[in-house]
């Protein structure tokens, strides 16, 4: 594993592709690959990519995402996923049995302002996005507390095997969620503390013996 | 434009006595405007420019998406305490047409294609106007948009060249850019070499043009060690 | 279909109306056509139409400029020349055009502008140019700036009665002393073209409008449209622009 811990700037030269996929952050021209995005480069012989320092949430098929509900449509509803795309959660992905609209208003089941757990399910070329309640996991979360974090921060929240996000949990006796698209859900007694350590690894993602410091931080 | 009968070029130094081939002091801040996505400050000589990124996000009204790509909007503006003789707040004619080739300047290295019927903003105030204002508005936006973690081919380096005293000149200030033989307005993509904005006003041969292109593509390359500097500084 | 009309293009050499690449479409000139005007002139490109009327007032001079007149040029997209054009007041690209027609007459100083002056200090004549869409067919730059520097070779400086302009009557032509001419090059591809049609400028993204003057020194340059350019190819399209500018002088008179 070659990874460099120098900070990229969209344009930057990073490898030779030599037959390895190009991930996220980066774009290739002949056999160049090159960076797309701000961030630090990762490279290893599989692939070549940039973990970025900033940008928007752009869903992709499977994620996990925290998202509210925005509006009751007529076959389903339409969801505010923390993107410049919104979301759409058809009727038939969002309850398993059988139900008659003519006869049931489905605001009952998921109504404008109810926070939910979901997966990314469909994406089109055009970014038209749908999301679904069928995972295991899925579920809709009541009371507790929403925040927005980067979405590029969220995979250093949750930690190796859920390592972070575990510590900080345990520590503080709350329940979270951490969605892909950059939304924490939080309810317990102390999500002040957990919200503070979260902010923490945020901004501090990038530095090393971060994990020792949560758990100190944590512990007082 | 006035034209007076000053002498720009004593013993071989311009007035504010730098030499033909000198920029001004160069100092970049990135993150300089919180509700921003992106935002940076640049500052070249006393010409400050601050820009500010919104982004990629949803577009409104409907009718100006683009279903298949997003689009880039750019707008520059002259705060009225920027020059001497206050100017009228809101878009001129002068101001209208800069954003328009500030945003042709930039279009170019912006992956816009993967934001369909999404919209970049692009938000440039210039606070202290002293010459060479959209160039160095544009290494303000180059860094905004960069610190938003906008996809691009390239970062987007822009510098002003002329002749003044029939010498050539690299980075006209306020007083030279008003008496100036020729000014230039050069935007650049540094990896790829690429020009992405060119204006000239002036009376030049094809040879002095040439030399100034030259002589440009080479100072925007100086201009990009210093914003590669200055972002790596304020990651590490 | 626009890929296959820029291969198709490049292939033949020739574009869709059977021109060469660098051929112009036929350029008609009429000067003094607007009675009302102090100078104007109409030129047709093909089916672009373009009416230029130089109209002169009384003015105070510029505080940096005291012994100059005034130039002031501005360009209406007037909604009948174009579906795409809309009443209102300029847009980005009228704004566009209008400077780069005045930078090509300003910056080659083909007007006189210190033989303008009255009183020094207090009273000069402004010159204002107004460019009118009348069809778009395509290469409105080249078309607007022509038209711009015939009303101004024609123009003439109405006869003044102590502060009363007479209209009608005049002295003296405007004092010009160049007859600058624009040249708006094109890249598509590989291959450079001159004079777009509006369905040809449909596929091209890369172009440089040069302004030349009759010494062959160039007084203003703009880069248009979305794609990046080498600096080999501008300096390309410049050597074209300055060329071509020699044959199209000759039609301004």
């Amino acid at each position: 594993m070659n990874e460099r811990k120098e900070v990229v700037l969209p344009g930057e030269f990073l490898a030779e592709k030599e037959g390895r996929r190009v991930g996220f952050g980066a774009y290739f021209e002949e056999n160049k690959v090159f960076a797309k995005v701000l961030g630090i480069p990762r490279i290893d012989e599989n692939e070549i990519s940039v973990i970025p320092f900033a940008g928007v949430y752009i869903p992709r098929i499977g994620d996990k995402i925290i998202g509210t509900i925005t509006s009751v449509e007529i076959s389903g509803w339409m969801v505010d996923i923390n993107s410049p795309y919104v979301a759409f959660l058809p009727l038939a992905e969002g309850v398993r049995e059988f139900v008659d609209t003519s006869r049931t208003d489905i605001s009952e089941f998921f109504d404008a302002g109810d926070t939910i757990f979901c997966t990314i399910s469909k994406v089109t070329k055009n970014k038209t996005i749908q999301v679904s309640m069928g995972d295991m996991g899925n579920r809709k979360l009541y009371g507790g507390v929403t925040i927005g974090v980067n979405p590029n921060k969220i995979p250093r929240i949750i930690g190796k095997g859920g390592s972070m996000i575990s510590i900080i949990k345990e520590r503080t006796n709350c329940e979270i969620y951490t969605g892909r698209n950059g939304i924490v859900w939080l309810r317990g007694e102390n999500k002040a503390k957990a919200i503070g350590a979260i902010k923490i690894v945020e901004k501090e993602s990038h530095t090393t013996g971060l994990t020792e410091k949560i758990e100190k931080l944590l512990s007082e | 434009m006035g034209k007076q009968e000053i002498k720009l070029m004593v013993d071989g130094k311009r007035l504010d006595g730098r030499l033909p081939d000198q920029l001004r002091e160069i100092d970049m801040k990135v993150g300089v405007v919180d509700s921003a996505d992106g935002s940076a400050l640049v500052k070249f000589g006393n010409t400050v420019a601050i820009a500010a990124v919104r982004g990629p996000r949803e577009l409104y009204p409907r009718y100006l998406q683009e279903s298949d790509t997003g689009i880039l909007r750019c707008r520059y503006n002259m705060a009225p305490f920027s020059v001497t003789d206050r100017k009228s707040p809101g878009p001129d004619r002068r101001s209208v047409e800069i954003s328009k080739v500030m945003r042709l300047a930039l279009e170019p290295v912006i992956f816009l294609e993967e934001f369909p019927k999404a919209t970049i903003d692009v938000f440039v105030e210039i606070l202290q106007a002293d010459g060479s204002t959209r160039v160095t508005g544009i290494n303000a936006v180059s860094l905004a948009l960069a610190s938003a973690g906008i996809p691009m081919r390239d970062m987007v380096i822009a510098c002003s060249i002329g002749k003044i005293d029939d010498t050539l000149i690299v980075d006209l200030n306020g007083i030279e850019d008003n008496n100036s033989q020729a000014d230039i307005s050069f935007a650049f993509m540094p990896t790829k070499e690429k020009v992405t904005l060119l204006q000239m006003d002036g009376c030049l041969t094809q040879e002095e043009i040439k030399k100034l292109l030259e002589v440009a593509k080479n100072t925007c390359k100086k201009i990009y060690e210093i914003q590669k500097n200055t972002i790596k500084e304020k990651y590490r | 279909m626009a890929e296959n009309y820029a291969l198709d293009l490049i292939e033949t050499g020739r574009k869709l109306d059977g021109r060469g690449l660098e051929e112009f479409r036929k350029i008609e000139i009429e000067p003094n056509i607007i009675k009302n005007a102090e100078g104007s002139a109409r030129v047709r490109i093909g089916k672009t139409e373009v009416i230029a009327g130089v109209k002169m007032g009384l003015g105070e001079p510029f505080s940096d400029t005291p012994n100059e007149g005034i130039l002031i040029v501005n360009a209406e997209f007037t909604p009948l020349a174009s579906p795409d054009f809309e009443s209102g007041p300029p847009g980005e690209n009228a704004i566009e055009l209008a400077r780069i027609v005045d930078r090509g007459i300003r910056e080659s100083k083909c007007i006189k502008l210190n033989e303008l002056c009255i009183e020094p200090e207090k009273k000069v004549w402004s010159i204002f140019i107004d460019i009118h869409i009348i069809n778009h067919d395509g290469n409105l730059i080249d078309a607007a700036a022509l038209a711009g520097s015939v009303a101004v070779l024609n123009a003439k400086i109405p006869k003044l009665d102590g502060e009363k302009i007479i209209r009608g009557e005049s002295e003296r032509q405007l004092p010009v002393q160049y007859k600058p001419v624009t040249v708006t090059v094109c890249k598509v591809m590989d291959k450079f073209l001159l004079d777009p049609t509006l369905e040809d400028e449909s596929i091209i993204e890369a172009k440089l409008s040069v302004a030349v003057r009759d010494d062959d020194k160039v007084c203003a340059l703009q880069k248009q449209g979305r794609e990046e350019m080498s600096i080999e190819d501008l300096e390309k399209m410049i050597g074209i622009a300055v060329e071509k500018s020699r044959e199209m002088r000759k039609l301004v008179g």
